[in-house]
């Protein structure tokens, strides 16, 4: 699981190799090592730090491409912060779905790979099954979706109806569309069950067998062992996670937006952060607006992986504390 | 004690099976779905309650006209009569042989005949009524093109990555990891605003360029499996007389073909599946791909939710099929990235 662990040997022989080379050589080395990853220092600056630099720019400006920015100053945050509901709304849509489906998706996904792990027959089997709706992603599966959470005719509420519940509108209704977007989501628990499951398999047996020795019951040792080893890999998965509900955008679009040309589904219900973003960009070419959100947007993201990571020496448990102790 | 863990081990694995196939279920239902309503008639897709096997309802034609089919007892003998007229709850039924032979019958007390029929001319309606194969086409240029970039700069920058030692180079690998948490759009709208003023809105190039440049995630699987290669056999390359683009296409690419399928195949399967770039760099329909494509077709199409799901099924075969022929791949490819070290 720790791939780190077989590398430095050969980093190692090849530092000790290096190291003992005359200067022109090592010189020469690493001429060649800026050479091959010109393309992405070029694609850097192109890409990402121009780009970056002039967000910011117009994010302090009002600009809509036609002719250049104008007023420059901090308008477009004070507006943010001070006078823009849909803001504040589109924020507490995206925290909300992050807050419910982040760990929902953990669980499950989770909670399968630990089944998976159960030495089940027809691993394999299983394991492509839970998997598919991961490669999937996009249009089509969204499309899907939206016949299943059809109120009167989706098999969703058929379902529900069997056992005499009478099922909600769904995407139509202002309460119920995000609900329907966060169990749309958990479809692909998938992807994360194979990356939980990997580490699962990861852990070593003796680990068990000596708490079973010490009089451990099943919970005990869950709890105890499998939780703590598997805490970088849940930890890792919720960072991307969280970054990844901020770029939610297809599902919402193709479900509760394309159609009826007003974006943001019904009530505003599923005006998600991306959502918010995009049509001050290219639907009313607020670019320096838009600019702003993306750097409020920017500075979230990196509050909050700060934060998880901070938090995390609670919780995470690195195998190298092993040996210290 | 032996025995009893045996058992236990047992009961673990059959409930567990049990919850596995459970979840299965809910796994393949939609997409199952997705492949009936493909296959329905028109009018079969919107009912209550639905339909899990595509079926016909029945017509004959009398006089030019159709009509229903029930089957409806007649004096305690079934019968299959034709509905020519309903009047409140009876309707007026005549042997389709026979259309003089009629009788007057309380319709509910019939039901109307189908069969099982699988209109497989819906895939050729889903990809007729729009320019499917122009749509294709342009994915294929894009998923080709952008793989192509991604590829092959990927492959230089973890080679440099991963063999070369310099400095700077642990702070620029850091740069470049730190860049997976920046989210896109922060560079979204310069981007966006360079490509048009350079005359690449409303083209393919926006979403090819790009690939040209490496990505994280990418360079980072490449780099990592880079590592792990012994340097042995690089130095007998050296001692031959290969230089280091020598080393690279004998010695690193012929181990590494795994790894270089896993990024290849994760990057054909974002580029069919994005929407995002098409949304924003693509106007016309002519330079439309596949998922603005179906996206369109969805909001045009909406109460044909048959074809809606013929070319929606169409869409997600390739993903499958890649799928089927690649797992071990694609299970590698989310491990190592999904555990980073």
């Amino acid at each position: 699981m720790r791939r780190g662990n077989n590398v430095p040997h050969y980093a190692w022989n090849n530092y000790m190799n290096k190291a003992s080379k005359p200067l022109p050589l090592r010189r020469l080395e690493s001429l060649w090592g800026y050479l091959f990853i010109s393309p992405w220092i070029i694609g850097f600056l192109l890409f990402t730090v121009g780009p970056m630099i002039a967000s910011l720019v117009f994010s302090f400006a009002d600009y809509n491409i036609v002719s250049p920015p104008t007023n420059f100053g901090l308008s477009n945050y004070i507006k943010l912060f001070t006078n823009d509901p849909d803001f504040w709304h589109s924020l507490g849509i995206t925290a909300t779905y992050a807050v419910i489906a982040i760990p929902l998706n953990l669980v499950f996904g989770f909670a399968l790979a630990y089944l998976l792990n159960q030495k089940v027959p027809g691993l394999a089997f299983w394991r492509t099954v839970f998997y598919i709706p991961s490669v999937l992603a996009g249009v089509a599966v969204a499309i899907l979706w939206g016949l299943i959470f059809n109120p009167k005719f989706g098999i969703l509420n058929w379902f529900l109806g069997l056992f005499g519940i009478s099922g909600p509108g769904w995407l139509s209704s202002p309460d119920w569309a995000v609900p329907a977007l966060i169990l749309m989501s958990l479809w692909s628990v998938g992807g994360g069950m194979i990356i939980y499951l990997a580490g699962l398999q990861s852990i070593p047996t003796t680990f068990y067998e000596a708490a079973q020795l010490d009089g451990a019951n099943g919970w005990q040792q869950f709890f105890r062992i499998t939780v703590p080893l598997m805490s970088p890999v849940i930890l890792y998965n919720l960072i991307i996670g969280i970054i990844g509900t901020f770029q939610y955008f297809t599902e919402v679009y193709v479900l509760t937006s394309g159609l009826t040309g007003g974006i943001g589904g019904p009530a505003k219900s599923t005006l998600f952060y991306n959502v918010y973003l995009y049509s001050n960009a290219f639907r009313y070419m607020n670019m320096g607006y838009a600019s702003a959100l993306a750097w409020v947007l920017f500075v979230i993201v990196l509050l909050l992986t700060l934060l998880v990571l901070r938090s995390s020496s609670a919780w995470v448990y690195y195998e190298g504390e092993l040996h210290n102790k | 004690m032996g025995m009893n863990k045996k058992t236990h081990e047992r009961i673990n694995q059959i409930v567990s099976t049990i919850l596995l196939s459970i979840g299965m279920l809910v796994v393949l239902t939609p997409l199952g779905w997705m492949m009936v309503s493909a296959l329905k008639p028109r009018d079969a897709v919107n009912t209550y309650p639905p339909q899990w096997i595509p079926t016909d309802q029945v017509h004959v034609t009398i006089d030019g006209q159709e009509y229903f089919l029930y089957d409806i007892p007649v004096n305690g003998e079934m019968r299959q009569l034709a509905l020519l007229d309903k009047q409140g709850g009876t309707g007026t039924f005549v042997n389709p042989d026979n259309p003089s032979e009629s009788y007057e019958l309380t319709v509910a007390s019939g039901t109307r005949v189908t069969q099982v029929k699988l209109h497989w001319e819906n895939f050729v309606s889903a990809v007729t009524k729009v320019p499917f194969g122009h749509y294709l086409l342009n994915t294929m240029i894009v998923v080709v093109f952008g793989t192509i970039g991604t590829v092959a700069s990927c492959t230089l920058v973890a080679y440099g990555f991963a063999r070369f030692r310099s400095k700077a180079m642990p702070i620029l690998f850091l740069l470049l990891l730190s860049t997976i948490m920046l989210p896109p759009q922060v560079t979204l709208i310069p981007t966006f605003i360079v490509f048009q003023k350079i005359g690449w809105y409303d083209t393919l190039l926006p979403l090819i360029v790009p690939a040209f440049f490496a990505n994280a995630w990418d360079v980072f699987l490449l780099r990592q499996f880079f590592m792990t290669l012994p340097t042995e056999l690089d130095d007998a390359a050296r001692i031959d007389g290969c230089g280091p683009f020598g080393i690279l296409w004998h010695i690193i690419i012929p181990q590494s073909y795994p790894v270089l399928a896993t990024v290849t195949i994760f990057t054909v399967l974002y580029a069919w599946n994005d929407f995002y770039a098409p949304l924003i760099y693509l106007q016309s329909q002519e330079h439309w791909t596949l998922a603005l494509g179906l996206q369109s077709f969805n909001a045009v199409y909406t109460n044909q939710g048959n074809l809606l799901m013929a070319a929606s099924t169409l869409m997600v075969i390739p993903p499958i099929l890649m799928f089927f022929f690649a797992q071990r791949l694609f299970i590698q490819g989310v491990v190592i990235s999904g555990i980073k070290g």
